[in-house]
């Protein structure tokens, strides 16, 4: 084995170990207390629950799509309107105002009203993950454009450049490592955005199935929803993760 | 009668700032023949970047001429400009060949053969092995370097450079001028060169113009009589020294 593996190998043994070790005092916490199940579950019993007809794979793959379909129009209409700004000015002075302080409206107190607008569903739970996740990707492209060395636009402008050559050459390559540090933030907030969604009405997925066997005080499968929500966001991370990997070269990216 | 290359007359631009008018440039009355390096040399602020912007066609000048193509030249604004500034300005994610291609791709150009070009231009500059490498990889000159080759990929007639070893070491500097010297008479271009170092004016220039900040004028325009290929030891020449006396003057430097 080359040291090269030796070393992904041990960095990669190290996450699963932490992991494990987490798992590991879960489990031991509740043993030695002997907490009761309906306040928290072992880790079998939790896992234990995938055995009960919860839908669970209908389910995830509903606050997936939430979670993902918010996430990526909330990348493009992030990064596109962040572009805009940059191109036509007037539009920055005007919207850019409106739309931070329109991100100031509190997302999850807007739920309510997203449901009586668009009755309840998958596509309202989309508008409010996206909603909630996509200013940190527009202010990160914005800063990333702002970093653009005027010189470096001024040098192909004076080849007479298209404003489509600037941006896919120079722009757009150039504020990657913005944008995908906003990306990142926005996980989280697509995944909150979806749950919140779910919560406030819905009839399928995680969110919706927790409020379910709440009623009946079946802890194991609300920690198992939350197990599987936490899996959902952890998948999207890592497939940002592995973009930015292929996009942005080691020594741009910000860390 | 033969015509320059480039003919300034009169030049002059003007900024708007608050309600007062800074004039930039003043007086720029110079021609520039095909092949010639013109360095332009001044203190901060004696607009000799907004001369050099008005040449690449970024800036409108206010008052005056500018006719660049003649002499037998012609000369397409669009594709005839090349550009060098006082930061490298690679684009970090590109690999040093993918960033000399840069001007090639904008003009879309025949890939293949710019890209044959492009090594070549990396060997001329001495950077011959590093193509594959990226711009973090080189150190400031050799990133300097792949700036003055990406600036000479599309065959322009006119190369423009704004302190290209400013932010160079003094003893890397002095190595670039050699090189530069090198570079320009291998490949006949015209080069508008602005600098604030007077040595490195008068050691690369074939004609120097002074640029004076208050007022922002053209105070002086003078061929430089020392023969080519220049080495360093021109610098201990007493026609080298008379040359900076004469700039020093006219920059209230003496």
């Amino acid at each position: 084995m080359t040291t090269w593996m030796a070393e992904k190998s041990k960095h990669y043994g190290l996450i699963i170990a932490i992991h494990l070790l987490v798992v590991l005092i879960w489990y031991l916490f509740v043993e030695i207390w002997d907490v009761p199940a309906y306040v928290m579950p072992t880790p079998q019993a939790t896992l234990a629950a995938l055995t009960v007809d919860y839908n669970w794979l209908a389910n995830t793959k509903v606050t997936a799509i939430e979670i993902f379909g918010g996430y990526f129009i909330a990348v493009f209409v992030g990064v596109g309107l962040a572009l805009l700004f940059s191109w036509f000015r007037l539009l920055n002075t005007t919207l850019m105002p409106l739309v931070v302080s329109l991100n100031m409206i509190p997302k999850v107190a807007m739920g309510p009203l997203f449901i009586v607008w668009m009755s309840y569903g998958v596509i309202p739970n989309i508008i409010i993950a996206f909603s909630i996740c996509f200013l940190p990707i527009l202010l990160t492209t914005d800063r990333g454009l702002k970093e653009i060395e005027p010189d470096l636009v001024d040098l192909v402008r004076a080849l007479k450049a298209s404003r489509w050559q600037i941006f896919t050459k120079i722009q757009l390559p150039g504020s990657l490592p913005y944008i995908f540090s906003g990306m990142k933030v926005a996980v989280v907030l697509a995944v909150a955005g979806a749950i919140v969604g779910e919560f406030i009405a819905s009839q399928e997925g995680l969110g919706y199935l927790m409020l379910q066997v709440q009623v009946t005080l079946d802890t194991a499968a609300m920690f198992m929803a939350v197990l599987l929500i936490t899996l959902v966001g952890v998948a999207l991370y890592l497939l940002v993760l592995a973009l930015e990997h292929v996009f942005v070269i080691r020594d741009s990216r910000v860390q | 009668m033969s015509e320059a290359f480039i003919k300034l007359d009169a030049v002059r631009k003007v900024y708007q700032a608050r309600d007062e008018e800074i004039v930039a440039v003043s007086d720029v009355t110079m021609d520039i023949e095909q092949g010639e390096f013109v360095s332009l040399v001044g203190p901060s602020g004696c607009g000799k970047t907004t001369l050099l912007k008005i040449l690449a066609g970024l800036h409108q000048q206010d008052g005056g001429t500018v006719s660049i193509g003649g002499g037998g030249v012609s000369f397409d604004p669009s594709r005839d400009v090349g550009m060098v500034f006082q930061a490298a300005l690679l684009l970090k994610w590109r690999k040093i060949i993918d960033n000399v291609l840069l001007p090639a791709e904008i003009l879309g150009l025949p890939m293949g053969e710019a890209r044959e070009r492009a090594r070549d231009l990396l060997a001329m500059v001495g950077l011959d092995g590093f193509e594959e490498k990226y711009p973090y990889e080189l150190s400031g000159g050799m990133q300097q370097r792949a700036a003055i080759a990406r600036s000479l990929v599309h065959d322009p007639k006119l190369i423009l450079m704004d302190e290209p070893f400013g932010a160079l070491d003094a003893l890397t500097r002095d190595k670039m001028n050699l090189e530069l010297m090198r570079i320009w008479r291998e490949s006949r271009k015209t080069i508008v060169f602005v600098t604030h170092s007077i040595p490195e004016a008068i050691f690369l220039g074939t004609r120097v113009a002074v640029l004076t900040a208050r007022p922002a004028r053209m105070a002086d325009n003078f061929r430089v009589d020392l023969k080519m290929p220049r080495k360093l030891e021109v610098k201990t020449s007493g026609k080298f020294g008379r040359y900076a006396l004469r700039i020093y003057r006219l920059l209230g430097l003496e």
